[in-house]
């Protein structure tokens, strides 16, 4: 037999992923703002009966008439029109206690299908501290089903809940089903609910009322928002310098104990050239990328989030986009995968499809590693202005240029390809709230986990790819590094497609390393560092990637290699989800080819104008 | 009545009316499932820079939406007054 199922169902932003994550244990992403599950996740549940069941966690939707791809995904399900999947046994309301109105509105809607219920009355703690005082009881007998206060941040509840759920699964108690209800006729009559079940009227989010009054002021709030977003920028370089040393050290430190234990060969250079280098030059960048992550999650966590969509509308607006894409689009930062699955919150097709085209300009955390060696050999380390640093500036100079690289995109798209009418923007205001620390740490360690897993297989593995490429065929005896590379198989193939290439300025290591940066980009960081590493003599080894690439390259090729990488479409797993969020190879390859001329274009002229002022 | 696009900030308001037919029935709905109805209470809370979109209380929740759609609903500010001397 197979487990009874109990499906997670409620308003965006009711909790319902915290409930899940604190019934079965699992690790899914949590954030205060609504539209963060768009995907249906499946865990399992014990019941004190000691019957193990599943519980189906969904993305939030205001009713079962969707207006979103994510939407439809929980209408799907509940309906049990999901393809291989039956009707969940039991449906698990979560409202938010702070806000019944809205939330028992959809509880009546759910209750007229018939089914087994349970409400999970979440967040009782906030409705707590605003002085509303609900009487359950008489919510349970109205509502004619089971209610248990919970607070699925705390656990607070889960044993009730489950408990309430287990009778529920054994067939008898699902109700008659009714034709849905006609929505006006059901906003009133949760109005009326709320109101006789409300005991003690409370001042409701008052600090939050506080908070915004400044945030979204109409002179602060922008200045505000720049602040945060260029502290984020500012941080990512300068707090992150000391225990990148620290790494960069050790992996030192591992080349020379093998370089002293190993015999001077082929399984040396791999391992210190190939392995080492490679692998190292990526895994370097794990402080850097672990602060942008801790800024955006704290970000996604306090409910900033939709106040900087508000702010940010407007600007969106003449482009032909949508403030809520700015959710979508900021988390590109951290990578444009789960971003562009974001943008399933938007309903508009048109608007969607845009805020995929562009995510991949947002400068995701695999092209931090690029820039940031490109910017420490290139650019002096100086302070301006007394607080900022010159290299701070010119990598908040780099992700400022992907943005507004974007926006031109978009305004573009919107006129041409994806032509449309113009769209609303209707958003939901979180309750400000203090990160979670449990969900925080989980999601930061999560991105850790998730990058070191790339650099151990994908990269390592194209590192030794590389690697046989550069060092094969072997130059003869006593040849030096730079021959080694000219008649490999690698320097062959860079020489074949450098003409490409040359006009913006990139020389032989650069088409190199372009080809496997297509993969994944920060392995191009990777594949300069073992290119170099062979060229290099003895001597020359001892060097790090960004002291041996000041004395190779021309300033005006370093810019052109960083304008390059603002555009690039150099991810195939961006590609490939791009593919399957539109059902079709088309976008994919549209999404590719106008990223590539639009990052021909801009290396190029970066490439001809500073060459020709320098 | 004042379309809600033109109530000033903090002064609360009860809606009297959704202009169904302007909206459109996609829109319309959307507005009714985040709470907006015919006697519900309101207020301004704060308008984006250039005044697009605007935040509103909208009972007990924050809503945001751009002044093309706020123009469609219609509010009567001394309704409050009478409700509350009601109450
Ligand atoms: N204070 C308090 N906060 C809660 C409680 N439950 C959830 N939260 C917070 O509410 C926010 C939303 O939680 P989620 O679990 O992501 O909500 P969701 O219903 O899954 O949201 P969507 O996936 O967007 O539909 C997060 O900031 C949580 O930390 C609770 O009982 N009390
Ligand atoms: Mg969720």
């Amino acid at each position: 037999m197979t487990s009874a199922v109990a499906a997670l169902v409620g308003n965006p932003n009711a909790g319902k992923t915290s409930l899940f994550n604190a019934l079965t244990g699992a690790r899914q992403k949590v954030g205060n703002y609504p539209g963060v599950t768009v995907e249906r996740k499946v865990g399992p549940l014990k019941l004190p009966d000691g019957r193990s069941i599943e519980v189906i966690d969904l993305p939030g939707t205001y009713s079962l008439d969707p207006r979103s791809p994510d939407e439809a995904v929980t209408r799907d399900v509940v309906l049990g029109r999901q393809a291989g999947e039956r009707v969940p046994d039991a449906i698990i309301a979560v409202i938010d206690a702070t806000n019944l109105r809205n939330h028992l509105r959809f509880v009546l809607e759910l209750k007229r299908l018939g089914r087994p219920m349970v409400v999970a009355l979440n967040m009782i703690d906030l409705a707590e501290r605003d002085g509303l005082t609900i009487d359950v009881d008489m919510l349970s007998e109205r509502l004619g089903m089971p209610v248990v206060p919970t607070v699925a941040v705390r656990r607070r509840g889960l044993d009730a809940l489950a408990a309430e759920l287990a009778p529920l699964l054994d067939g008898a108690a699902a109700g008659e089903a009714l034709p849905p209800g006609e929505i006006v006729g059901l906003q009133r009559e949760a109005r009326q609910l709320a109101a006789a079940v409300t005991l003690g009227q409370g001042v409701a989010r008052r600090a939050t009322q506080n908070i915004d009054r400044v945030v979204l002021h109409p002179v602060a709030g922008p200045v505000i928002l720049a602040a945060i977003l260029f502290m984020m920028f500012q941080a990512v370089f300068a707090w992150a310098e000391a225990p990148m040393t620290w790494i960069e050290d050790g992996i030192a430190a591992i080349q020379g104990w093998t370089a002293a234990r190993l015999p001077d060969g082929l399984l040396l250079s791999l391992v210190n050239d190939g392995l080492l280098a490679g692998v190292g030059a990526v895994v370097v960048f794990l402080p850097q990328i672990l602060i942008l992550f801790a800024f955006i999650i704290a970000l996604e966590q306090s409910g900033y989030m939709v106040r900087a969509a508000f702010l940010m509308d407007r600007l969106m607006a003449r482009v032909g986009l949508n403030g809520r894409a700015f959710i979508p689009l900021l988390s590109s930062f951290a990578c444009a995968i789960p971003g562009i699955m974001a943008a399933r919150t938007i309903d508009e097709p048109r608007d969607r499809l845009t805020t995929m085209l562009i995510a991949p300009l947002m400068t995701c955390s695999a092209r931090l590693p690029v820039y940031a060696v490109i910017i420490a050999a290139f650019i002096p380390d100086r302070p301006v202005g007394g607080a900022f640093n010159l290299q701070g500036l010119v990598l908040f100079g780099l992700y400022a240029f992907g943005v507004l690289g974007a926006l031109a995109a978009a305004f573009v798209l919107r006129r041409t390809v994806t032509k449309g009418a113009n769209q609303t923007f209707l958003m939901e205001m979180p309750k400000y709230q203090a990160p979670a620390l449990r969900d925080f740490a989980i999601g930061l360690w999560q991105r850790a986990g998730a990058f070191l897993k790339r650099a151990g297989t994908l990269i390592m593995a194209i590192t030794v790819i590389l690697w046989v490429l550069v060092a094969f065929p072997q130059a003869p005896e006593g040849a030096d590094g730079a021959t080694q590379i000219e008649q490999s198989f690698a320097g062959r193939i860079g020489h074949a497609i450098e003409p490409i290439f040359r006009p913006i300025g990139f020389n032989d290591e650069i088409a190199i390393a372009l080809i496997p940066g297509l993969a994944a980009r920060e392995v191009a960081v990777a594949a300069l560092g073992t290119v170099y590493a062979i060229q290099g003599d003895e001597a020359e080894v001892e060097q790090s990637l960004v002291e041996r690439l000041r004395g190779a390259w021309p300033l005006p090729t370093a810019l052109a290699f960083l304008a390059w990488y603002v555009f690039a479409p150099q991810c195939l797993a961006t590609l490939a989800v791009a593919k399957r969020e539109t059902n079709s190879w088309r976008w994919p390859i549209f999404m590719f080819v106008y990223l590539f001329a639009m990052a021909y274009v801009a290396a190029g002229l970066t490439f001809w104008v500073s060459s020709a002022l320098l | 009545m004042t379309r809600i696009d033109q109530l000033a900030v903090g002064v609360p308001a009860i809606i009297v009316s959704i202009d169904r037919a302007a909206c459109g029935d996609l829109v319309w709905r959307r507005l009714h499932e985040m709470g907006f109805d015919e006697g519900v209470d309101i207020e301004v809370l704060h308008k984006a820079p250039l005044g697009d979109p605007i935040a509103l209380r909208v009972g007990n929740t924050t809503i945001a939406l751009r002044r093309a759609q706020a123009a469609l609903i219609e509010a009567d500010i001394s309704a409050v007054a009478v409700r509350e001397a009601a109450e």
